[in-house]
């Protein structure tokens, strides 16, 4: 029986992965079923983080797993073949913060569940956000921040969107290590998640995603 | 006659390093009042750590990140190159607030230094950040995933010639470093010494020479604010710190990501390069306390939190070198004070492994009726006041908040009145809300 890729990836058995993607590739198989497999094995990482059965340890280790994956596959890709997505994040740490695990691991987890996340990064300017809305017609914008000074850099952010016009078009979600309700409240986003799991239950509220 | 240091028990070494701390040599009080205030601050801290007799009240912590600086309107940027706005800013939230312990005002620390350093691991106000916000961390790789070898062969070695160079853009020439054990017989000795006749290492040692002499300025300055501080009746409660060992490699050396990806890829050179640092982390910590006459060292939790590990986890790669670290502590007589931050609801029953009386945590978002009932049985637990609270909610909120802290940890003794997270922003309402409520209603009758 041939090796189940998409379990050991979800079991992070990180040598015995890469050997059945190399024999795969070896004999000519078609790139974009190894990438369909690897993609819902991460989605099963994903879901044991959700039940507590992994931690950011494995999350990360999973991605490392999934980037030599990646590079594997990479030159035999002729192109084509997208995979599905359920919805549109804008996501970004606010200005003047320049903390990245948080939001990291809330980027990684939309992105095991489907959703196309554009990255801003960190220490993102107001204008930053609202270009982006624009641009991509996000319907959830997601800002992170782990200092208190993030509390007013969300707020100038939600007031621009507001500004912009575009208030209406988006939910906005808030999250990081002192973000409460009344973070939520003071800045005017519509609400927060305490965990990753629930950046992701929000999304998929909103999105009506199952 | 006073009993030997090594003779001493680590019950007698504490004792003996508390009475330091509480009557400090060298220190003229400002008036009779002043050090009667000191004495009774300082003791009532005491009590509550040592946990053997209830203190008179719940004595009252306020730890800020870069709240003093705001509250008293300069810029973090200011506070960094003007050690004189920042000392007097430190000195107006002590006096205003009147905690009974205090940081000290060095935690904004030398923006001056950092730059003729180019410090990498940090960016900070005007460089990397803007102005007005605290410095940040920027973690990264600074030891590569095949450098651990050189660490746990010779940690020292690897600090000059690997990592120093890495986070300093002054010393990047010190790779040329000789390694100073090959230094050993009049043959080729002075080989050795060929890289210090080299222009970049010149221009390395002038940059040095010139940060120290910033160092020394900054240190001075805070050596100042400090003894004035206990002169007017203050307490300082922090003599140094140190770190647990996979947060020196979590925070310091790999990076969060580099180092959870080695628990996998090489979990035995992490565990023995964690076991080479305890016994460092341990000197570096006693080291302080002892020169100072401090008991305190502070030692900030990181990648150990709740959800950072599970729990086999926690017990293989973190609590053993941190347990160590601690209790070599606890031997010398010092304290230790981990700041844990973030969740540690998961940890309680696993740290609560620990001699009555010998430790301070500070908690962050800590279930503090649990934390009370765990490990707070054999430590004193501080905190966890919120800081969105203190800046974003009403007085009357602080208020209710700070009774509940009281109600659920007070009993008893063990415990300290505090914020549970290092703060920029609050409403000074809000914290004078916080400690005034405590000082009426924290008295133990």
């Amino acid at each position: 029986m041939a090796k189940d890729l998409v379990n050991l990836l979800a079991d992070l058995k990180e040598d015995e992965v890469i050997a059945i993607v190399r024999e795969r590739l070896g004999k000519n198989e078609d790139p974009m079923k190894i990438l369909n497999e690897a993609s819902r094995g991460m989605e099963i990482v994903g879901k044991r983080f959700a039940d507590s059965r992994y931690f950011i340890p494995d999350l990360v280790y999973s991605g490392e797993i999934l980037k030599r994956i990646n590079e594997l596959v990479k030159p035999k890709l002729t192109g084509g073949g997208e995979v599905k997505k359920v919805g549109k994040v804008i996501i970004g740490t606010v200005a003047g913060d320049i903390h990245d695990i948080g939001k990291d691991i809330v980027v990684f987890m939309l992105d095991v569940s489907g959703f196309e996340v554009n990255d801003l990064g960190i220490d993102v300017p107001v204008q930053k956000f609202v270009d982006a809305i624009k641009e991509t017609d996000a319907p959830i914008v997601g800002m992170s921040g782990f200092l208190t000074l993030a509390f007013d850099s969300m707020k100038q952010t939600v007031d621009a969107i507001k500004e912009a016009g575009l208030r209406e078009k988006v939910k906005v979600m808030i999250g990081g290590g002192q973000i409460t309700d009344e973070v939520v409240k003071y800045t005017g986003a519509d609400a927060f998640g305490k965990d990753a799991m629930a950046g992701v239950a929000l999304a998929r509220k909103w999105t009506g995603t199952k | 006659m006073e009993k030997k240091w090594e003779e001493m028990t680590s019950d007698e070494r504490q004792e003996a390093l508390f009475q330091k701390w509480i009557s400090p040599e060298g220190v003229t009080f400002a008036s009779p009042e002043a050090e009667k205030s000191y004495k009774e601050k300082a003791t009532r801290i005491k009590d509550a750590i040592q946990m053997k007799k209830q203190p008179d009240r719940v004595p009252i912590f306020v730890l800020p990140s870069f709240y003093p600086v705001y509250y008293s309107g300069i810029t973090p940027q200011d506070a960094m190159y003007d050690y004189d706005k920042n000392n007097a800013a430190f000195k107006k939230f002590v006096i205003d607030f009147a905690p009974d312990g205090n940081l000290g005002a060095a935690v904004p620390g030398p923006g001056k230094f950092f730059e003729i350093m180019d410090y990498k691991l940090y960016s900070w106000p005007g460089h990397g950040v803007s102005p007005n916000v605290s410095y940040q961390a920027n973690e990264g790789e600074y030891m590569m995933a095949d450098e651990y070898d050189d660490l746990i062969e010779d940690p020292s070695n690897f600090f000059y010639k690997t990592y120093l160079p890495r986070v300093f853009g002054a010393l990047e020439f010190w790779q040329q470093l000789p390694t100073v054990t090959g230094i050993v017989e009049m043959y080729g000795v002075a080989g050795n010494f060929v890289p210090f006749g080299l222009p970049p290492m010149q221009a390395a040692l002038k940059a040095l020479m010139q940060a120290g002499e910033e160092a020394l300025k900054w240190g001075g300055a805070m050596g100042a604010w400090g003894g004035e501080m206990m002169a007017a009746g203050y307490p300082t409660i922090v003599a140094g710190f140190t770190k647990a060992p996979f947060d020196v490699i979590g925070d310091t050396l790999r990076g969060t990501r580099g180092l959870m990806v080695d628990m996998y890829r090489q979990p035995d050179k992490v565990i023995k390069a964690m076991d080479v640092l305890t016994p460092i982390m341990i000197k570096m910590g006693v080291g302080a306390a002892l020169s100072s006459g401090n008991p305190f060292i502070f030692m900030p939790l990181h990648k150990g939190a709740d959800g950072f590990l599970n729990e086999e986890q926690y017990k293989k790669f973190y609590w053993p070198t941190f347990k160590k670290v601690m209790m070599g502590l606890i031997e010398q007589g010092v304290v230790p004070f981990p700041a844990a931050e973030g969740g540690y609801n998961t940890r309680l029953e696993i740290v609560r492994d620990l001699p009555k009386g010998k430790t301070l945590w500070l908690c962050d978002k800590m279930d503090m009726a649990k934390a009370k009932k765990t490990l707070g049985q054999v430590a004193c637990i501080a905190g966890n006041m919120s800081s969105a609270l203190l800046n974003l909610g009403t007085k009357q909120q602080v208020i209710d908040s700070t009774k509940k802290l009281l109600d659920d940890c007070a009993k008893g003794g063990g415990y300290i009145m505090s914020n549970g997270s290092f703060f920029d922003e609050a409403q000074a309402e809000n914290v004078h809300a916080m400690v005034d409520f405590t000082r009426e209603y924290g008295v133990y009758k």
